[in-house]
């Protein structure tokens, strides 16, 4: 008797959270960058309405791959996706693909010097000869003539980057690109390069357990990991040849100062940002969205939840370590966002 | 009547194809059989997959892929000669110091060491074992790579610095520490393998040299004759592990395609390129690239493992005849 209870609670279980899934459910698949924000999204929206995202952090390569292939209902990721790519997705899918842009990240320069502790300046031209394997030492000239009152030591340069491919060093590199002509044409941008110098470090963490053990180390990781685990970062001297501190305000700034001339389509990097107090490593993460959608309880939900997302969930971004998006971008979003359809009917 | 006839039927059916079985047998003999030739046939799809998944890559770069040392996922020039070299580097090295701690453990486990103290130790080897390979890279993160970098790479460079090998500078992070950690991480396979092959040498060799008046060592000495093959084939299966080890190399081997003397220096090997790159990798060629070097470590795997069991069947064969 007892067992047969059991078993019948089970059942009703089983019945009750099959009748859960057996509503709307939108699959998505991409950059782990964002997943924090994104799984906090997805979980406060499913409390508001009821609908449910299904998000598999898998990476913006895979991600980019499932939207071309149409196994997702959206996609996400860190870099915008290449003409070739977009063209692809036309061919098979039939449809034209929506960049959203939906939060911000920045990448800071961490270094560990026990004799400098906060507050190194470092400018584009500097960083990038670190990285290109050209500056050495910690007291070379470049590095002094921008820290006059530091005390720079006679210690050899230990450069760390990040091993996995990742979008984090997709922007980092992208920086580097459109400030160093040698950097440009010996190494280029991608989520993973051809390093000239230093050791690799699996994931933020591999890259900041690298710089903090070693002395005299210089590498790179994502904003939020710095802030929440106090590891120093240097000020970056942006376009307007102020050296500005990495904080969720600077990296608005950088997309306001981008905002002016966004192209149409929204594929746009905002490192090296104009603006006086632009940081100048920052980027978008965006989601993927079919232009015309077939399913149209589907279409109606998405629509409806990167509203949502443009307006109330921009509020859950700085407590999570991002930033928000500016109000200019956000309208250019909303835009975006109006344009998608339902087998070619508009959505209301 | 009616219900007896189709009993009888079956019988006489099943009594022309199997005269002489039984029929749990036959449905027993053929469901191994299948599942046998299922996990065969899972090979040759893996393998056919993977050559299908390189085509792009194998008909760009041919052999150049293997000889090529440069790796630029920027420009699509893919050549994973360095990354091949520490794979089969870091793998050989961590063998060499494993291999000889191994069989001293095995030995003393199978020949020496009194019951009481053999069943705790031989847990403790087969602990060793189940550790998750991310918890070997955190405990080489935060005490293996400080320890290497501030005692055991000064002390080398100090006193043998003139050879190549020991050269540069001592990050702690590189290829010394991916064969340290590998060698701990092989050591249980190859000495539980190895103290089972050496237990199945039978009683009978250990009295017969003992009662001729032969020492401790002389008898453990025809024993691990009598197992060289085994002990050989435990060897070749750690090597396999080794070889593909993924997640504990690259948290400490610096992760960097060069080719280098130094054992000081960073070094990359094709499971870690595959576990970091691959969820990134947007472009068709590089995606190729990839399953490609999951190719070549497929079939090194497979030519490691293949020999592992063809030395354990030779021996198995010897004992049958002797």
């Amino acid at each position: 008797m007892k067992i047969r209870t059991i078993i019948a609670a089970i059942f009703l279980a089983l019945s009750v959270s099959s009748i859960a899934n057996a509503q709307l459910q939108l699959n998505g698949a991409g950059a782990t960058f964002p997943y924090v924000i994104y799984s906090k999204w997805f979980d406060e929206y499913k409390n508001v309405t009821g609908v449910q995202f299904n998000y598999q952090s898998i990476g913006s390569g895979g991600g980019i791959k499932q939207v071309i292939e149409g196994t997702v209902d959206f996609g996400a990721t860190d870099g915008p996706m290449t003409d070739q790519q977009l063209a692809d997705t036309k061919r098979k899918q039939g449809t034209d693909i929506l960049h959203i842009p939906t939060v911000m990240g920045a990448v800071v320069v961490c270094y560990n010097l026990s004799s400098v502790g906060k507050g190194l300046n470092l400018d584009d031209e500097t960083l990038a000869d670190i990285f290109l394997g050209k500056i050495t030492k910690w007291n070379d000239e470049a590095i002094k003539k921008l820290n006059p009152r530091m005390n720079l030591p006679d210690r050899a340069i230990v450069v760390a980057h990040r091993s996995d491919g990742s979008g984090t060093t997709f922007i980092f590199t992208d920086y580097l690109v459109k400030v160093s002509k040698e950097w440009e044409t010996k190494v280029g941008k991608g989520t993973s390069v051809n390093w000239p110098v230093g050791l690799g470090g699996k994931g933020n963490e591999g890259v900041a357990g690298l710089v903090k053990q070693m002395e005299g180390s210089i590498g790179y990781v994502e904003l939020a990991y710095a802030v929440q685990n106090i590891i120093p970062y240097a000020n970056m001297k942006n376009k307007a040849g102020n050296f500005v501190e990495a904080t969720f305000n600077s990296v608005s700034a950088a997309a306001e100062g981008a905002s002016k001339n966004m192209p149409e389509d929204l594929r746009v990097s905002i490192t090296d940002a104009p603006g006086k107090d632009s940081y100048p490593i920052s980027g978008f993460t965006w989601l993927l969205v079919y232009q015309n959608m077939k399913d149209e309880a589907k279409a109606t939900a998405l629509v409806k939840f990167l509203q949502w997302a443009m307006g109330k969930g921009q509020s859950f971004a700085s407590g999570l370590y991002y930033a928000p998006l500016p109000k200019q971008v956000v309208k250019l979003c909303e835009k975006k966002i109006s344009l998608v359809t339902a087998n070619g009917k508009k959505i209301k | 009547m009616s219900i007896e006839e189709p009993v009888n039927k079956k019988d006489i059916f099943l009594r022309k194809i199997i005269p002489s079985q039984n029929l749990g047998d036959f449905i027993f003999e053929r469901l191994t059989l299948f599942f046998t030739v299922l996990v065969f046939l899972l090979v040759i799809l893996m393998g056919y997959e993977m050559y299908q998944g390189s085509r792009l890559s194998i008909e760009k770069f041919g052999w150049n892929f293997l000889v090529n040392s440069t790796w630029d996922p920027v420009q699509e020039i893919y050549g994973a000669l360095p990354i091949i070299y520490g794979t089969v580097v870091s793998a050989s090295l961590a063998l060499l110091i494993s291999f000889p701690l191994s069989i001293g453990v095995a030995i003393f486990l199978a020949e020496l060491a009194p019951s009481w103290l053999e069943k705790p130790l031989s847990f403790l080897v087969e602990l060793l074992a189940g550790i998750p390979s991310v918890i070997y890279g955190l405990w080489g993160i935060f005490v293996l790579v400080p320890w290497i970098r501030n005692e055991v790479e000064p002390f080398l460079s100090d006193r043998l610095g003139f050879l190549p090998f020991f050269q540069g500078a001592p990050y702690g992070f590189g290829m010394l520490a991916a064969v340290l950690i590998l060698s701990i991480m092989v050591l249980p396979i190859i000495s539980s393998i190895s103290r089972d092959i050496l237990r199945s040498v039978p009683q009978s060799q250990r009295e017969a040299a003992i009662a001729l008046g032969a020492t401790k060592w002389q008898a453990t000495k025809i024993v691990l004759k009598d197992a060289k093959s085994g002990i050989l084939g435990a060897t070749m299966l750690g090597l396999g592990r080794a070889v593909g080890e993924t997640m504990a190399v690259t948290m400490v081997i610096g992760n960097r395609a060069q080719i280098s003397a130094s054992l000081f220096d960073p070094s990359y090997t094709m499971a870690s390129v595959i576990a970091n790159e691959f969820s990134e990798a947007t472009s068709d060629m590089y995606l190729s690239a990839l399953i490609e070097l999951a190719l070549v470590l497929f079939v090194i795997t497979i030519v490691i493992n293949a020999l592992a069991k063809l030395l354990v069947w030779s021996m198995e064969k010897k004992w049958k005849t002797s």
